[in-house]
């Protein structure tokens, strides 16, 4: 009788994963049995602490190179970074909920269960060593995101946006899908490394795999709201609620960077001659675009999401230069954003108040003098998106104009020059309304809870630390690369 | 007979219709059924490649790809059915708080 082959299984491997799975669900399941407010509202420290824990499991990989089960998942330095940046941006964002939920009256720990849900996809997607393991991680990502997009539903904005989420997220995901299909048709597999090798062979039909990349590509493009495919970003950012709209710019997009990472530079390196004007013409629109059109905003919180198809643009110059340091530099600015874009929008989310009414400019008018504090971080905030030094911002634009300018592309890094100027004048604009505008408005009395002190404190911290003491972090950053 | 081209064409020109219709019409349940269609596109692709390499990842592939269809169903009715609480509409041309 023939024996079953048994697959490898590695279950420590997925160890991050299934903490936070069983973390998430526990939350469901307590919810049930403790209907009292009070234990409700512990479940963000709860998720909190999960998340902790899933960060700890995923730096003792740290260093290690290997493939379970049967290939489809991959544990090394680059999986690990984007984790880590993954469960950062969920850490902190949990932290910034705190507050939000209680000012918005939510007090439900499927909020919590949500987010967890989405940071699972988030790291299957950053481990993803098979198209079947990227596209599960990605909807799974997506399905939870589109209804935290939602959450708050009584908003009209809110549902606005999870309706646009929703559609748009759909379509992608559905070319996503049919790319992938062509391609596992012309490579006969739908591991990255057999679609490498069989792209190696030459013996590939070209049709097949042509249109397969360009759908993958405009798939991912969606994903990472590039221009001409950011039309839901500005709608969905602006009506989500707000802690959700910082994690949705900084952790997903980081997993989506991450997948597009590893087909590109693994599964389609044998084409990168093909490639790499189509990602070269997508950074250059996508930052002059997203740059231009967050000119004209009055509303902070859509000046932010177009700042961030921006700065989407910025990492995909280092993903279209594909060598040591644009990748590394991408990775490391995406470390930096996900610390300053989370803590603006943190800070967004405290002056905008009950309800989300107060968001536009002039809402922040005297800010800087009425709460100096505050005032000063969103200061360093702002100065860091802008790519100001001595901040994290700086340091990860000018490794990525670095890489660029080697690469031989110096069009590319003009443009982004002059984008990143461009960029200066609309934040520092938010910049001139805290600190130079004479009228007062009137402010409703802002309180900060613990959880929010800590969750700015620490991002304040990343911000500084990287734009001062870079090095430790794009050392960890090339090993992340080299792993490749 | 009926070849592996016939079968791709099909689901070229289910996945073309899918498409348009996302971004032709207008009614929520619509929209929502043409990508329902363009994933079953991709499925119908997978399942005729599977076929001719005798390989089954693509069969496995598109149990995943149903699982999250129904997955993806459930919540946009569910995202509708909100949506509709507080607009009465489907229209997607009459729901714009958002713009600028």
């Amino acid at each position: 009788m023939a024996s079953i082959p048994i697959p490898d299984i590695n279950i420590g491997a997925i160890g991050p994963e299934i903490t936070l799975c069983v973390i998430a669900m526990g939350i469901l399941m307590a919810e049930v049995f403790s209907p009292s407010r009070k234990n409700r509202d512990l479940m963000g420290l709860v998720a909190f602490g999960g998340v902790v824990v899933a960060g700890l499991i995923t730096m003792s990989f740290q260093g290690e190179s290997f493939t379970t089960f049967s290939g489809t998942y991959i544990v090394d330095n680059f999986s690990t970074f984007f984790k880590l940046i993954c469960l950062l941006a969920t850490g902190l964002t949990i932290l910034v909920s705190i507050r939000y939920c209680e000012e918005e009256n939510i007090h439900e720990g499927e909020y919590y269960a949500l987010l967890l849900f989405t940071t699972v996809g988030m790291l299957f997607m950053a481990s993803g060593e098979d198209l079947m393991t990227i596209y599960m991680g990605l909807e799974v990502m997506s399905l939870s995101l589109y209804a935290l997009a939602g959450y708050t539903k009584t908003r009209r904005e809110s549902n606005e946006a999870s309706l646009k989420y929703f559609i748009l997220g759909g379509f992608s995901s559905a070319i996503l899908l049919y790319g992938m299909a062509l391609i596992y048709g012309a490579s006969g597999t739908t591991k990255l490394a057999g679609v490498s090798e069989a792209l190696m062979g030459g013996s590939v039909n070209t049709t097949l795999i042509a249109v397969g990349v360009v759908l993958t590509l405009v798939g991912f493009a969606f994903k990472v709201s590039a221009v001409p495919f950011h039309m839901w970003t500005p709608d969905v950012y602006q009506g989500a609620p707000v802690p959700i709209t910082g994690f949705m710019s900084a952790g997903p997009k980081a997993a989506a960077f991450a997948a597009m990472f590893r087909l590109f530079a693994e599964a389609f390196a044998p084409l990168q001659n093909d490639w790499w004007l189509l990602l070269w013409i997508l950074a250059a629109v996508t930052m002059t675009a997203g740059n231009l059109f967050a000119l004209a905003q009055n509303n902070v919180k859509r000046m932010l999401a177009y700042s961030s198809i921006a700065h989407a643009g910025y990492i995909l110059m280092g993903v279209a230069a594909a060598n040591e340091t644009g990748s590394s530099g991408a990775l490391f600015y995406l470390l930096a954003y996900t610390f300053m874009n989370i803590a603006a929008f943190a800070i967004v989310g405290i002056v905008a108040s009950k309800g989300e009414e107060r968001v536009s400019f002039k809402d922040y008018t005297g800010l800087g003098y009425k709460y100096p504090l505050l005032g000063a971080t969103l200061t360093v905030m702002i100065f860091s998106l802008a790519g100001i030094p001595p901040t994290a911002g700086f340091v990860g634009k000018f490794y990525i104009f670095m890489a660029v300018v080697e690469k031989g592309y110096i069009v590319l890094a003009i443009i982004g020059v002059l984008n990143a100027v461009i960029s200066v004048f609309y934040y520092l604009k938010l910049t001139v309304y805290m600190y130079m505008r004479d009228e007062r408005v009137e402010t409703t009395k802002i309180v900060l809870q613990p959880s929010m002190i800590i969750a700015l404190l620490l991002s304040l911290y990343g911000v500084l630390i990287i734009g001062l003491a870079p090095s430790a972090y794009m050392s960890f950053a090339k090993s992340a690369f080299l792993s490749f | 007979m009926v070849t592996a081209a016939h079968y791709l064409g099909l689901s070229a020109i289910l996945f073309s219709i899918g498409v348009v219709g996302v971004l032709t019409r207008r009614n929520v349940i619509v929209i929502m059924m043409s990508i329902e269609l363009m994933l079953n596109s991709a499925n119908l692709l997978f399942v005729t490649f599977s076929n001719q390499l005798g390989d089954m990842t693509g069969h496995v592939f598109v149990f995943m790809v149903m699982a999250v269809a129904a997955g993806e169903a459930a919540l946009g009715l569910a995202i509708v059915l909100t949506m509709f609480r507080n607009e009465e509409t489907v229209d997607i041309d009459r729901i714009s708080v958002l713009k600028g």
